[in-house]
């Protein structure tokens, strides 16, 4: 093996990494130290003086019940976006994955949602059930159920989590139709001639083999429901009515943006930054250990 | 126990490609079966088909008197040992051994007994507990061996087990399976490309070409008898030297009907080193090119000389001219030495000039 540097010049490796790591750098570790420093002061309302409070903004933000019901709101989210974006894409795959004609055209119009970006989606969704506008809400309506998102909250919650799972069904449905192509055919058969019928052989076989790619989209599914569903959030709700549809992202920029609160924002942000590096550690530590089935 | 009987059966794909050309073989109860041929050939279409796992486009498929075409793979009472075993990753020994009881609803007690019964069998006690990935290959290989025996089913079927295993461990395996089978005494259909396992192991020998039968029999009487040139150099190895020859020079030669031949096969080990030529046999004048002394025998290579050539080519593996003996191997030939090989009468097969029929004389 080659140990010797390539590079004669000593500054030509780092000029060709510096365009990276100053992305890196400016947008992504910048804006995250100055929501930790944010998150330890504390500003007058007319923003004309700065005080240092320590923890503080934490204390505060710990101390609402309002912040736990949006902990609990946005797991509850997440949840549900992810069960059912999951095990819809799951259902579509195993489908998809059959011999068909012209198979592979379901598949392609199958992926096509996710290339979709998530206000568009939101503004998609808002059309087709808005209360006056939206097409399906006059079914709704003409099968006497009494639909109204804008002032019901649960079925504004409802609206959220169908659009945001959605939009995640194609990006599921992707891995799911390669974690498939990867159970080797012939396992199958040997269910198939073992006995199995084709409901019992998805449940024993297929389904433990799939088992490292559920794990992988869950966390992965985890993590849109609680960031990604932003845009999604904003053009339908603005977290509303009421704040039934506000999750913890959504928070961070209503009491930031809107309610002028950059403290207890940056501490919100603060906290979301050490979920998504717990998640991610989980997921690294899974997907290196392949999750042994 | 059955029999399995396949009349005219055929495939054809969607594209319009035949994979199988009407095929005809029948299976005795407790027989062993063994498809041979070249890769493309058939052979393991034809078994998936007799599996369930492939549709019957022509013809039919009967178990133990009964036309299976129709029915689910679960449903034949067969067990298959695939090529890569096709073990389920996720299941421990024991429960890969035991699923295909439990999907038949068979009490827990039973299925202990008849998988520890397999186990023990195929030596495979210790490892009951260990998942597929922590076993050799020859240990994956004997798992789904017992896979198929603990189902005690009508059939075996097997695609070929043994090519994933090196030659040692083949050799071993392949005296396992016979054994095995003669012990259980259920009828197997078997799959290899291999002629030597396919001599072995058979019963009933079928040599398949181009999605046809060339021949059905005994692998004996085929070795001795074969039906057409392709049989010819696909069974027994060294191949058959084939040679071409013109219609009035083997009339001359050897007389009577022998007339319609146009090809002239003798096997390797059918030549002696002699400076006779017997009566009504075949003589040739060598030269050495190459040999391969193996120990027990020596192969030769030779090329004819240059006025025996009244044959124009050679079909079937062999270059043009050249001819392969087998000679004890405690003689040896130099390399560029001349030699004269002869073949008595009854060591010659003679084969029509397009190879597809073998010519009595």
């Amino acid at each position: 093996m080659q140990k010797q540097p390539i590079f004669r010049s000593k500054l030509l490796p780092y000029a060709l990494v510096a365009p990276q790591l100053a992305i890196v750098l400016i947008f992504f570790y910048w804006p995250a130290l100055q929501a930790v420093i944010q998150s330890f002061l504390l500003q007058d309302a007319f923003g004309l003086s700065t005080s240092f409070v320590w923890f503080e903004n934490y204390v505060e933000l710990f101390s609402e019940p309002a912040y736990f019901e949006t902990i609990v709101r946005t797991f509850f989210f997440s949840f549900a976006i992810a069960a059912s974006s999951l095990s819809v894409a799951l259902l579509l795959a195993v489908m998809a994955d059959k011999p068909l004609r012209g198979g592979a055209i379901y598949r392609t119009l199958l992926i096509w949602p996710y290339a979709v970006a998530p206000p568009v989606v939101g503004v998609l969704w808002v059309f087709m059930l808005h209360p006056s506008l939206g097409v399906l809400s006059r079914y709704l309506r003409a099968a006497g159920i009494e639909w109204n998102p804008l002032l019901d909250g649960d079925q504004a919650a409802t609206l959220v989590i169908l659009a945001a799972a959605w939009k995640q069904i194609s990006y599921n449905f992707l891995f799911f139709l390669a974690g498939l192509a990867a159970i080797p055919k012939s396992v199958l058969e040997a269910a198939a001639i073992d006995g199995a019928r084709p409901m019992r052989r998805f449940w024993t076989v297929t389904f433990p083999l799939l088992s490292p790619t559920i794990f992988f989209l869950l966390v992965v599914n985890i993590v849109y429901a609680f960031f990604d569903t932003f845009g999604i959030i904003d053009t339908m709700t603005r977290g509303g009515p009421g704040k039934s549809t506000e999750t913890l992202v959504y928070k961070v920029y209503n009491d930031g943006l809107i309610g002028g609160n950059l403290g207890s924002s940056a501490a919100q942000s603060v906290i979301l930054m050490i979920m998504v590096i717990v998640l991610t550690g989980i997921q690294f530590r899974f997907v290196e250990r392949k999750v042994t089935y | 126990m059955a029999n399995v009987t396949l009349r005219n059966v055929r495939k054809t794909y969607t594209g319009g490609f035949e994979a199988i050309k009407g095929v005809n073989v029948d299976v005795g109860d407790g027989q062993f079966c063994v498809l041979v041929g070249p890769s493309g050939c058939g052979k393991s279409t034809l078994l998936r088909m007799v599996a369930g796992l492939e549709t019957v486009t022509g013809g039919e498929i009967d178990i133990g008197g009964k036309v299976v075409n129709q029915v689910e793979p679960a449903d034949r009472d067969i067990a298959m040992v695939f090529q890569n075993y096709a073990l389920y990753p996720h299941m421990s020994v024991f429960n890969n051994m035991a699923y295909g009881l439990r999907n038949r609803g068979m009490k827990e007690a039973e299925i202990k007994t008849r998988v520890e019964e397999a186990a023990r069998v195929l030596e495979l006690s210790a490892m009951l507990e260990r998942k597929p990935r922590q076993l050799s290959g020859g240990q994956r290989q004997r798992v789904a061996m017992g896979r198929a025996i603990v189902r005690q089913p009508k059939v075996f079927l097997f695609d070929e087990p043994l090519s994933n295993l090196d030659a040692k461990l083949r050799i071993a395996m392949r005296v396992e399976i016979r054994k095995l089978q003669r012990r259980l005494n259920v009828t197997s259909i078997y799959v290899t490309h291999d002629q030597l396992e396919a001599m072995t192991l058979a019963d009933i020998l079928v040599v398949m070409n181009g999605g046809q039968v060339e021949q059905i029999g005994n692998p004996l009487a085929i070795y001795e008898k074969p039906a057409t040139t392709f049989v010819a150099s696909f069974i027994g190895a060294p191949p058959m030297n084939l040679m071409a020859t013109r219609a009035d020079e083997i009339k001359s030669q050897l007389g009577g009907s022998a007339g319609d031949a146009g090809i002239l096969g003798i096997r390797p080990e059918d030549f002696v080193i002699t400076d006779q030529t017997p009566a009504g046999g075949v003589a040739l004048s060598l030269t050495v090119e190459a040999i391969e002394r193996v120990g027990a025998e020596t192969f030769v290579y030779g090329a004819r000389a240059e006025e025996e050539q009244h044959v124009a080519a050679t079909p079937g593996e062999l270059p043009p001219g050249e001819i392969i003996v087998r000679i004890p191997g405690t003689e040896a030939p130099a390399i560029g030495e001349k030699i004269r090989v002869a073949a008595v009468r009854s060591k010659l097969h003679l084969f029509s000039g397009d190879g597809r029929k073998r010519v009595e004389a």
